[in-house]
């Protein structure tokens, strides 16, 4: 196993609920609660789980976009939130973030070119002659047009608008990058598009993704490995290959039942989960999931199941497996 | 980068080669705004305004202070278009001059407000905590306190100390700056807490920009259309609050003449009576220019602004 890129230890991202006259904090939400991933180089690691379920407060905190509330997350053996502010910034090109929404994640008032090279001129990795080379390369290489250069981004469409914030992130040759449901607002036509991008960028340039998502055969086309998330906590982590053929987790199963089969007359197993993702900031008992376990037993509900490794390299955190 | 071969096909048709329209927000704003017939109605008048009081003057034969005794409260006529007033001064010239001093109230202190407003907004709203605080319950405080009264007060207090008449000028475009900037301060901190919230602001902070760069290249620009916006409707409030005041007596002072103290003069029956040429250029001055000036800034509001688009 080789030394890993990124590693959240214990990560704990509790949001503070405020009300009333004095602001008094009144309770949390806990959106991300005690999760640990490694993230080796070169690898996909797709992180999965429905709406509310606390994917893109890891993607954030991971990269200490949003400060935590208590565990570790080491780069390459740093420790990201001891590193002083401006270490932290000359730090920032080697972690990059894809945001979801392509259409607030551009300034409207500066043009692509600019948006794609001002970080390469901040932190001096071109000089003012280079740099408009380095954004014509970039640009093409995300199927971007050297005419677009000196646009606005209201001048374009979703998906043009996502390859730009995604070579915004590729010129500065990052080693990790944080893909935050990027292909979730585009079509499908386009999706595909992307990844194939993700996926040539991977190969090519040896890219590590945290892909968040939450299209269950998009991770499965693209990622390595794949941690399942529900209401904060890790579910079960698993190579893609184990988690799709066996899951182990009754969430895993339910979800992997959902995904549609392009075969009509195989009939299968559905399993359907009743209600809705509970409430975050007052988590049940035990096994979060207890409540909505199909399988659950008296003993679901008091204790919480520790993530245990369960050989190879999945980790499972269910009383009954 | 360009080591690396392939990505995408581009989308490069001899259709999107026109390469002439690079239109910046501004561009556009400013197509629409001309489209806007009030709004250019508004902007020419404010401009005349503009014109005529500052260069008016110098085609006048007439001073504004020039007193003539065999001249007294004669009404319109070839030599004097507006009639003179009760110390035979012409009233044209005056309303003239009078419109310098009230405009160069109304834009010095509305930029001294927007100014002020702007920058403590901003801090409060970007760094939150005791800045915030302390910035926004003064301007609480401010804001409790009916402005008008205030200016009365503060008006009086002045006359109290003997200010001399020529520094009074500068000491109105201080008063209305100062019951102006907590509005205004209030209005661009909610734009700054918005605005740093965006994914655009997040995205700067994943690219590692430095604070300087993050301020003046992306918050900034994207705060100038809502302080164009509330620095033109200001204006109109800032001559109506001079042109109050100085009726009131508490503003600045005759022998300089402002279009407030203008229609004060004229304040008693018989000159509002039998000579309306006394008090209604001036009065349609201001209600000329805070109109004009109001409409030019809703269409420019229309136009750069456009959460409050109805």
């Amino acid at each position: 196993m080789s030394e890993p890129l990124l590693d959240i230890r214990r990560l704990k991202k509790y949001f503070p609920i405020k009300s009333g006259l004095l602001n008094r904090t009144v309770g949390q939400v806990k959106a991300v609660d005690d999760i640990s991933i490694t993230i080796r180089p070169g690898e996909t690691f797709g992180l999965v789980g429905e709406s509310g379920s606390g994917k893109s407060t890891v993607g954030r905190t991971a990269i200490r976009l949003t400060d935590k509330t208590e565990g570790e997350v080491a780069f390459k053996g740093v420790d990201l939130y001891a590193l002083p502010p401006q270490e932290l910034r000359k730090l920032r090109p080697k972690l990059q973030l894809i945001f979801q929404d392509p259409y607030s994640s551009l300034n409207p008032r500066v043009r692509v070119g600019d948006a794609i090279g001002e970080a390469l001129l901040e932190h001096g990795l071109a000089s003012k002659d280079e740099v408009r080379d380095r954004v014509l390369d970039v640009l093409s290489l995300c199927g971007l047009s050297s005419y677009h250069i000196d646009r606005f981004p209201h001048e374009f469409s979703g998906g043009q608008r996502q390859r730009i914030g995604i070579a915004r992130a590729l010129v500065l040759n990052p080693e990790l990058i944080v893909a935050d449901e990027p292909v979730s607002a585009l079509d499908v036509s386009i999706q595909a598009q992307i990844i194939n991008l993700f996926r040539r960028l991977q190969e090519t340039n040896g890219l590590t993704y945290l892909f968040i998502s939450h299209d269950l055969s998009v991770v499965e086309h693209l990622c390595s490995r794949v941690g399942v998330m529900y209401l904060g906590s890790m579910a079960e982590t698993a190579s893609r290959d184990d988690l799709f053929r066996e899951p182990l987790h009754p969430y895993t199963k339910a979800l992997l039942s959902a995904v549609p089969i392009p075969i009509p007359k195989l009939k299968r197993e559905r399993i359907v989960l009743k209600g809705d993702i509970p409430n975050p900031a007052n988590p049940p008992s035990g096994c979060k999931f207890h409540t909505r376990c199909p399988f659950a037993v008296a003993r679901c509900a008091e204790e919480r199941p520790e993530f245990r490794h369960v050989g190879g390299e999945r980790y499972v955190a269910c009383h009954l497996v | 980068m360009s080591a690396i071969s392939g990505g995408l096909p581009a989308a490069d048709t001899p259709i999107a080669r026109k390469e002439s329209v690079r239109t910046s927000l501004w561009a556009l704003a400013l197509r629409r705004l001309l489209q806007n017939k009030l709004a250019m109605a508004g902007g020419i008048v404010v401009a005349l305004m503009f014109a005529i009081c500052f260069i008016g003057p110098l085609f006048s034969p007439y001073t504004d202070n020039k007193i003539h005794m065999a001249l007294m409260n004669k009404p319109p006529n070839w030599k004097h278009w507006l009639g003179t007033d009760a110390l035979g001064r012409d009233v044209l010239t005056r309303v003239m001059q009078a419109g310098r001093i009230s405009l160069t109230v109304g834009l010095a202190s509305m930029v001294l407000s927007v100014f002020l407003g702007s920058l403590l907004g901003a801090i409060a709203g970007y760094y939150r905590g005791i800045a915030d605080q302390i910035i926004m319950r003064i301007g609480d405080l401010l804001l409790t306190v009916p402005s008008l009264p205030l200016l009365f007060i503060l008006g009086a207090l002045l006359s109290e100390w003997k200010v001399p008449p020529e520094d009074r000028m500068y000491i109105v475009m201080l008063l209305l700056s100062f019951v102006n900037w907590p509005g205004i301060a209030r209005m661009v901190r909610g734009e700054v807490l918005s605005l740093r919230e965006r994914e655009f602001m997040q995205a700067a902070t994943v690219l590692g920009l430095s604070a300087r760069r993050k301020l003046f290249r992306h918050l900034l620009p994207n705060l100038v259309p809502l302080l164009i916006v509330i620095a033109s409707l200001n204006i109109g409030g800032a001559v109506l609050s001079e042109s109050v005041l100085s009726f009131f007596g508490l503003g600045v002072m005759p022998p300089t003449p402002t279009w407030g103290n203008m229609i004060d003069a004229a304040n008693n029956l018989i000159d509002f009576q039998q000579r309306p040429w006394l008090w209604i250029p001036p009065g349609f001055c201001i209600f000329a220019t805070v109109i004009a000036v109001n409409l030019f800034g809703d269409g420019l509001r229309d136009v750069l602004d456009p959460k409050q688009k109805r």
